[in-house]
Parts: structure tokens; sequence; C-alpha cells
């Protein structure tokens, strides 16, 4: 698939901006580290806000007919792009409720603002889902058509909404501790998951779909003469992309190093002076390399027609 | 009403003719224009509701060339209208063609992600996905002759490799030719159950070439006048 930066950015970001609030309201409702004040968590609860809604904004720049953008609300009981905007959109009054009762410091209301916040975070971690699910719900791209696909959406999203949280609160000794072993458990399950998910990938199915699937000679070997084109079409633009192994090999090094090892290491001052702001940085570099990988690396069964012998 | 496409890959004479007669009625139909990029420079593209790929089956000297027209195929389960989230892609209740509502699409691309046969093509140009609409425009005109009603790319194919019908009804041409000539679906594998069906090569006597005997009379005149017109 031809990776568009647009699309790399959403996920990234809005993944992030959602897990980031989730760790948010764990933090305050669970009083880990003796919990945050008010005033972080509308600082930190507004940044994640912000960052969801960059996210959907780039989205917006994906697209071709951006006018008709609003009627993609529409199509929520069959479209899992449509319900990732219905429940980004239905996540925002009430994680807004949450940040706006717990800065107001109105103890009366403390119930409405943990059950506002409490909504709030099952919807965040639907929409995470439902990004996820965008693509592991196409039968088309083998890559894709995995559960570890919306696994690895979830694990990444609050790896590195944690990480944002743990930089945010630096100032803190006792919220560092706690939530430093939440961060570095978090590195770690994502980066196994993430392992399992490029292990997956790496060998075709034995039930998948061949060339001989897809021309229906299934006896002999099928080989392409021709396109049939001149020059490349929408299908080539779209679904011709193609990395080199060794590329993708050095990439995927390049994602364990930047988004998890590395970050392990500095916030376990196995390097010195641990900077969460560096490791941040590192993380959604990182993340960013995994997400065009993500995208480079799937191939779409079109690629049969145009000649490949599997996918 | 089960309306669709039959291809018979034994007739298929490779020569593009669908192609091009349905990028002409299309061009101006329901959901032309089909816009060209760059149509006479050097790298020439566009939008076309139908494709012919060649393909080789079998290794030499037991090789056959196949040629390979592909449309939407209007299935049945069709996931790029599953997935489609602004409701631009539907599919007809009454016959089965799926279409898309060029005033309802945004053009996110996430159909053509969809659809394994590479049906749909985005026009840069209008910013909407467009897709063979099984020339919904013509089959139900009541202002041409009966026999004219049908799709650009079955009354153009000059070897009659192209049959529509419905396949609902077990009687059609379409139906029976599925069934005697054991006519499949491509990719089954993914559950699309796409409605048009291809037909298999038929299985020919292969022709003699060696070992023919002597040659009679008219064989020798022939190579002799061939000696003749070489010198
Ligand atoms: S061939 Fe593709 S575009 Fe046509 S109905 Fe099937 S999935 Fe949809
Ligand atoms: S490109 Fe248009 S028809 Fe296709 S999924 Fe998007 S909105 Fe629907």
């Amino acid at each position: 698939m031809h990776p568009a930066f647009s699309v790399i950015f959403f996920t990234v970001t809005s993944g992030a901006g959602l897990g980031l609030f989730a760790l948010l309201y764990l933090v305050d409702v669970f009083k880990l580290g003796g919990g945050v004040s008010p005033d972080q968590v509308l600082s930190i609860g507004i940044l994640s806000l912000i960052m969801v809604a960059a996210g959907l904004m780039s989205s917006v720049f994906h697209l071709a007919n951006p006018v008709n953008a609003w009627r993609a609300f529409s199509r929520y009981r069959t479209s899992w792009l449509s319900r990732e905007g219905v429940f980004a959109m239905a996540f925002y009054p009430f994680a807004m409720l949450y940040i706006g009762f717990t800065a107001w410091d109105a103890s009366y209301f403390d119930t409405s603002r943990k059950l506002a916040g409490a909504v709030g975070l099952l919807l965040a971690w639907i929409t995470i889902f439902s990004t996820g699910m965008i693509y592991g719900c196409l039968k088309t791209i083998r890559q894709w058509n995995t559960p570890l696909v919306p696994l690895n959406y979830l694990l990444l999203g609050h790896m590195s909404g944690a990480m944002i949280l743990l930089a945010m609160t630096a100032g803190s000794e006792g919220m560092n501790n706690a939530l430093r072993g939440i961060v570095l458990m978090l590195l770690v399950v994502a980066a196994a998951m993430k392992g399992v998910y490029y292990y997956w990938i790496g060998y075709p199915r034995a039930m998948g779909s061949t060339i001989n699937t897809a021309t229906g000679f299934t006896r002999a070997k099928v080989k392409i003469l021709d396109q049939g084109h001149t020059h490349g079409t929408f299908l080539t633009q779209e679904f011709g992309y193609q990395v080199s192994r060794q590329l993708t090999w050095l990439l995927k090094a390049v994602v364990f190093a930047a988004a998890f090892v590395l970050p392990i290491l500095l916030l376990a001052g196995v390097l010195g002076g641990a900077s969460a702001g560096g490791a941040v940085a590192l993380v959604l570099f990182g993340l960013v390399v995994e997400r065009w990988l993500f995208f480079a690396e799937a191939r779409h069964v079109i690629n049969l027609f145009h000649g490949a012998q599997r996918c | 009403m089960r309306l669709g496409l039959v291809i018979d890959l034994d007739v298929c004479v490779g020569c593009h003719a669908c192609a091009v007669s349905c990028k002409q009625w299309n061009a101006s139909g329901t959901t032309g224009a089909l816009t060209d990029y760059d149509p006479y420079g050097a790298e020439p593209s566009g939008v076309w509701f139908n494709r012919i790929r060649h393909f080789e089956v079998g290794t030499y000297p037991e090789s056959k060339t196949i040629n390979f027209p592909m449309s939407c195929m209007h299935c049945e389960d069709a996931d790029c209208v599953t997935v489609c989230p602004t409701g631009a892609s539907y599919k007809r209740a009454e016959d089965g063609i799926v279409l898309v509502d060029q005033r309802k699409c945004m053009g996110c691309n996430y159909c053509s992600w969809a659809c394994p046969y590479g049906a749909r093509e985005l026009d840069r140009e209008s910013g909407t996905m467009k897709k063979c609409t099984l020339c919904v425009d013509r089959i139900y005109d009541q202002e041409i002759p009966v026999e004219e009603r049908q799709p650009a790319c079955v009354l153009t194919c000059p070897a009659h490799a192209r049959m529509f019908g419905d396949f609902d009804d077990q009687q059609s041409a379409v139906s029976r030719a599925v069934r005697e000539r054991g006519g499949y679906q491509l990719l089954p594998e993914l559950g699309y159950n796409p409605t048009n069906h291809y037909l298999p090569v038929r299985k020919h006597k292969p022709i003699e070439t060696e070992g023919l005997g002597k040659p009679g009379f008219k064989e020798r005149l022939k190579g002799l006048a061939n000696r003749v017109v070489k010198i």
C-alpha cells in the first residue's frame, strides 16, 4: 500500500492522544503515585484533546472530496471508518465534562466527574480499537487481516500516551516512580506484540490467495504476460507500492531501537540522566516509522492480477 | 434479479474492444466523465471500468495465453459497500447492481481497499470513486431496441466472449453457460461471492503437426511454388 503521510500522522497522533487521556484518567481515579493535581488534569487533558483533533483533521486531508466528509458519520452500523469518527466525536463531550469538573474543583460533583471520565475512557478505548479495525477488517490485505492489528493499535496508543504523561508530570517524585513502572511494562508488552505481528506477517498463510486462485487456473503455473496498461493506473499507484526486504529489516531495527529499546534504557537510567522528553521524541519517531512500514508492507490481492505469485 | 456477466476465457482474443466501448459509453453515462490524465503524453493514465490482462498458463510447450477482462463483479457480499462510511456505495436490491452515488462520495479510497478485483478507481478530477455500472443507464432504456439493452462491452465483443443476464433465473443463458461449462468465480476464498463468472478453456484435441505422412500432390505443388517464389 502507498504510505500516505496524512494517515500516518493521523493514526500516531490520535492514538497517542487517546492513550494519554486513558492513562490520565486512570492515574487520577486510582490516585497512582499520589494522583495528579486539577491543574495537571486541565493542561494534560487539553493536550490530549488537541492531539486527537489534530489527528482527525489530518485524516480529512487524505480525502479527495472533503466537502462530503460530514457524511462519514452516517454508516456506523457497518463501517469501521464511520464508527471511528462517531466514537471520536462521542468521546469529546465526556472528556470535556471530566476535565471541566476537575478544573472547577467542585467536590460536590465528584461522582459525575468520575462517571464522565469513565465514559470518556471507554470511548477512548473503543475509538482506538475502531482505528485498528479500519485496517483489520479488510480481507483483501493479509498483513492487516489479523486481530494483532487492533491489539497493536491499542498497545502503541497507550504506550506513547503513557510516555507523554510521564514527561508532563516529571516534576513530582511519587508520580514519577509509579508511572515509570507502568510505562516500562507497556513498552515491553507493546514491543513483544509488535514482534509477534512481524513474525506473523513474515510467512504467507497456507490457505492464502495466490495468482492461481485469482485467475482460477489452479493446476498449472500462471504468470503475467502483459498488465494491459501503458503507464501506471490508480491501482498501481495505490496498491503497487513495494519496499525491498533489506529496507524493511533495517526499518524494523529502527522501530525497535527508537520506539522500544532506547526508551526502556533511558527510563531504566542505564543511559545516565534520564530525560522523559527525549524518550517521548524517540517513541513518536519510532511510531511514525512503524506506521510507515505498516502501510508499505501491506500487499493487496490486486497485485496478483498484476503478476505477483502470492500476497 | 441478480444481473451480471459471464466471460468466456476460451473465446476472448484480448482485443480490448470491450474496454474501449465501455469508456466510450460511460464517459457520458451516469458516472461520467472518466477522466484521462496526460492522454497524449509520455505517461498516459486515466479512469477505466474494465481492464484486460494477459496471462500465460502452464509452461512451454504445454502453455496457453489467457486474455483476462475484469470489471466490477457486482458481488453478493460486497465489502466495498459495507466499509463505505458515507453510504455513497450501495447495492441495489432489485437487480444486485453495485453503484457509487457521486453526490455522496468523499473520495476516501476505503472501498477500493476492500475490493479484491481492482474494480474501483478514484477520479482525481471529480474527487469521487468510479466503477462499472453494468450500463444501468442503457439496459433499462425503453427507447432503444430490446437487443441493444445490454452493457456496451457485451454488445461490442467481436468474439462473443461476454454474456449478460440474470443469474437468479436458472434457465437464463448465463446460468446455463455456468452450469454446462463449469463457470467459476475469482478468489472464492475471500468470500465476496462475485456475480460475474468465468468460463474455463475447453478441452481441445491438439492439432497434429508432426508425422503426418508423405506429402500428397497438392503439397508437392505448393512446395515447388514456394521455391520458385524464393528465387
Ligand atoms: S468487484 Fe469490487 S467493487 Fe465490484 S461489488 Fe465486488 S467488491 Fe465491490
Ligand atoms: S471513496 Fe466514496 S464510495 Fe468509496 S468508501 Fe469512500 S466515500 Fe464510500
